[in-house]
């Protein structure tokens, strides 16, 4: 049925961030940690363990599919609502970040390609 | 809003919620038409409709002095609870369902080694840029930090650790400005930097991480090579919400 899938989503969701929630009151920083992150690896652990087992059948799965399907909508949605005009008076850092990390990331990229490269012989050719 | 008839808006005030995923599912169908029809395709209709979305939330706070964008109009309140922390934050689980534990040993160490490299260039990238702007709490630092990976692990980020609602809207820009320019910038920029067989993808997959940035522009380069950027972008979300508020945060408070 299509609520188990959505039901293990859920709870690999509360489970994470209550996950999260502990481990920053245990460091001391009473935040979040990474509670959605471990969510993650909740649903890919559970997931994977049940499709070994041959319990997850095609209605489980997309309990959890449809909502990665709105996933683009969901964030549009949040697009939508954002304090443009306070986020535009913060000032240039949001055009000054994306800048820098896409100019870092293509230095990178042409870095680490030519040395993979160098150490293997030659890149591996499109079939 | 009073040239629509009362018997229409009280059902969509009441709808509020249905009336969000219809408003939502028009913007998106705009934006993908446009895209295709405008673009070529080179920019990814997301994009556009998360662009549109912005642009329509600056409109909705100028119209209603609020700070909730289009979520401050009567009819649009729907949009507050489906753009909100909840839906958001399970549909971006719900995106590690496609992950297999197979494919992810494929991606072996290079991949790996690239999103690490990719996530921490990030983060330090935008800590600079918040820093240079004027902002010194761990918390803004952090989550614009994050913003410079993705548009999502900044506002998941900034949820976390606590940070102003300007400072996760200036987190959510950066990471879609990114995305735009990544779409833009890699067909021009495969050649030079040596973008053009399976393993520079995953590469560039990991170090870029933004994954509708990273999937247009290499679909506009070779449509070849996209999956195996997708291989190590996949992760690269999902690794920055781990890694924003459980590795960045910490260290930004450490330092400071």
């Amino acid at each position: 049925m299509v609520i188990y899938g959505t039901a293990l989503l859920a709870a690999c969701l509360l489970l994470g961030m209550t996950l999260g929630g502990w481990l920053g009151a245990v460091t001391g920083l009473n935040r979040d940690l990474g509670g959605i992150g471990l969510s993650m690896l909740l649903l890919i652990a559970s997931t994977e363990w049940l499709r070994r087992r041959k319990l997850l059948p095609a209605a489980s799965q997309s309990g959890i599919a449809w909502w990665s399907g709105m996933y683009v909508p969901i964030v549009v949605a949040m697009a939508c609502i954002q304090d443009v005009a306070r986020a535009v008076s913060g000032g240039p850092a949001a055009f000054f970040a994306a800048i820098l990390a896409v100019a870092f990331g293509l230095a990178l990229t042409a870095l680490l390609c030519r040395s993979a490269a160098r150490i293997s012989g030659d890149a591996e050719k499109l079939p | 809003m009073n040239a629509l008839p009362d018997f229409l808006t009280a059902v969509l005030r009441r709808y509020d919620f249905l009336t969000a995923l219809a408003v939502v599912g028009l913007l998106v169908s705009i934006a993908e038409w446009s895209a295709a029809r405008f673009t070529r395709g080179r920019l990814h209709g997301s994009a556009l409709a998360i662009a549109a979305g912005l642009l329509l939330a600056g409109l909705g706070g100028a119209l209603t002095g609020g700070t909730k964008g289009l979520a401050d109009l009567p009819l649009l309140g729907g949009l507050g609870l489906l753009g909100g922390d909840m839906f958001r934050d399970v549909a971006i689980v719900s995106t590690a369902f496609g992950v297999r534990v197979a494919e992810l040993r494929k991606g072996g160490l290079t991949g790996l080694a690239a999103l690490v490299l990719g996530l921490s260039s990030a983060f330090t990238c935008g800590c600079m840029a918040a820093w240079a702007c004027g902002y010194r709490d761990a918390e803004s630092l952090a989550t614009i930090g994050a913003g410079a990976a993705t548009y999502i692990v900044g506002p998941v980020t900034g949820t976390a650790v606590g940070a102003q609602p300007a400072v996760i809207a200036i987190s959510f820009a950066a990471g879609l400005v990114k995305a735009i320019l990544v779409m833009l910038i890699t067909p021009a920029a495969a050649r030079p930097i040596g973008l053009n067989n399976p393993r520079a993808a995953m590469i560039y997959g990991g170090l870029m991480g933004t994954n509708s940035g990273v999937m247009a522009g290499l679909a506009a380069t070779d449509p070849k090579l996209v999956p195996y950027a997708a291989m190590t972008a996949a992760f690269y979300t999902g690794l920055g919400c781990l890694a924003g508020p459980l590795l960045l945060y910490p260290l930004l408070c450490w330092l400071l």
